[in-house]
């Protein structure tokens, strides 16, 4: 009878230590999932980061900018095209290049200016953020771009050209999508106006869209191309093909070094979109390279 | 015998001092500071609770919170050493040894595990807590090694990360219950 009442005063014992013991174990992950439950209930929208690594991908503009107080500084360089032959060293003999410098005035909006030894342009530009893609709120990002592109080259035979006639502008949505860590992409339809143009047929107003996209390739590099669809019956005067270009993204700290290969001389949206003469098949394609370092002006944020 | 079982089976459902203190505006902050640059990012909304009946601690936090002075840095932080993406969340569960008392500041060593960038590693730190009140106070003071927590740095910028980071941790919690 006493052993029976041991056996049942003993199990009830261990009975109660599981108990205790299981309470105790639920306790402790029951207090951090109590928080993970709070958490997920306030998250707040999370604005998509980092679509891409740079400002353009080689030559078209995304939707990346300068965040506020960040300033950009920008070399965009062309060397000559690779079927001058061994002579101009495959084109490493000649340069075209575009300095450039983007500030970020707040989050969502950026300025920039520009001058390209091609035609001697000056640019200057604004890309407005108007929708960023964010988890069950927008499934992409767009942008607005509006830029104004002035030549200064002199023309000596034509003197009547001033003014006006130098300017050309470029009105471009800019609209993007990171599909994953690895991929993204922008769609880029763009508007183009020239103040001046060669012949009566060739028309002042002129339409172009972009394709481009990133793949990346390790946390730090990435494949980048772009297509530019142009018609070439908005300019009859001048045989101009559709902008293809490719590059390599390398970012280290502070800078972007982007190695490109294009068929486009110009780097600025009136030019690589609507006067590329150059073709891959002719193996004009020119070997050139972007780099930008950003700096940081504001001084607490 | 069987008596004296009743009470002991009760008691032990029921807590000694039930007080459990939350917060969601913790802060936690790590510094990094090396001869080529100096890291610093502060995160103002982290979940915590402090449960005195049973001396267990917990918090929570959104890695993407952390907030650094420089954009570039922080977009760095996130892509390409923490990867938030995959990782959103840094958490920390662990008890303290100790009795706290009112208006008074109790020296706790607080153990556990701490989770970050998907690796779980038990840690002991030596902590404070200040009970005033209806409030109760958790400072901390520890370094965490980035290696620890498969957070890879590339050879290109060691010099610009320290291989200790300074940790902060300052829980201002107040009652529920």
């Amino acid at each position: 009878m006493s052993r029976n009442r041991l056996f049942v005063n003993t199990s009830l014992c261990f009975f109660i230590l599981l108990i205790v013991s299981f309470n105790a174990h639920t306790q402790d992950s029951s207090l951090l999932k109590t928080l993970d439950d709070a958490i997920s209930q306030n998250r707040r929208t999370e604005y998509v980061q980092a679509t891409f690594k740079a400002t353009q991908v080689i030559n078209t503009p995304t939707i990346e900018a300068p965040p506020r107080g960040g300033l950009q500084f920008m070399i965009m360089h062309r060397f000559g095209k690779l079927n001058e032959g061994a002579y101009a060293l495959f084109g490493l003999d000649n340069a075209g290049i575009r300095f450039g410098l983007d500030y970020g005035i707040n989050d969502r909006l950026s300025i920039g200016l520009g001058r390209s030894s091609f035609d001697k342009v000056y640019d200057g530009y604004f890309k407005l953020k108007m929708l960023r893609q964010a988890r069950s709120k927008s499934p992409v990002s767009i942008s607005l771009f509006e830029s104004m592109n002035h030549v200064t080259l002199r023309y000596r035979d034509k003197p009547y050209i001033s003014g006006r006639y130098r300017s050309s502008f470029q009105s471009a949505l800019l609209i993007a999508r990171k599909f994953n860590s690895r991929l993204s992409l922008q769609l880029t339809p763009s508007w183009l106006h020239y103040n001046l143009v060669p012949t009566p047929e060739d028309n002042n107003d002129a339409f172009a869209l972009g394709m481009a996209g990133r793949i990346k390739l390790s946390k730090r590099t990435s494949l980048n191309g772009e297509y530019n669809y142009f018609s070439s019956d908005q300019t009859p005067a001048l045989p101009v093909y559709h902008s293809l270009s490719f590059g390599i993204d390398l970012e280290t700290g502070g800078h972007v070094f982007q190695l490109v290969f294009t068929n486009s001389q110009g780097m600025v949206g009136p030019y690589y979109l609507g006067k590329t003469t150059g073709s891959w098949a002719s193996g004009d394609i020119y070997f050139g390279f972007n780099v930008s370092r950003a700096f940081n002006l504001k001084k607490d944020r | 015998m069987k008596i004296l079982i009743i009470p002991l089976f009760i008691l032990c459902f029921c807590s000694v001092s039930a007080q459990t203190f939350t917060t969601r505006n913790g802060f936690v902050g790590f510094y990094s500071k090396t001869d080529m640059e100096d890291i610093k990012a502060e995160h103002k909304q982290v979940y915590g609770v402090i449960d005195a009946a049973s001396k267990r601690v917990a918090f929570t936090l959104l890695v993407k919170g952390f907030v650094f002075r420089k954009q570039l840095m922080q977009e760095h932080f996130n892509e390409n050493y923490i990867e938030s993406d995959q990782y959103p969340k840094a958490s920390f569960t662990g008890t303290y040894t100790g009795e706290i008392k009112e208006q008074t500041i109790t020296n706790v060593q607080v153990s556990g595990q701490m989770t970050l960038h998907g690796v779980s590693k038990e840690i002991q730190i030596p902590a404070t807590l200040h009970w005033e009140g209806g409030k109760l106070t958790g400072k901390a003071n520890f370094k965490l090694n980035p290696s620890d927590f498969n957070i890879k740095i590339p050879a290109l910028v060691r010099d610009k990360i320290a291989k200790q980071i300074d940790v902060t941790v300052l829980m201002e919690c107040n009652v529920t219950k």
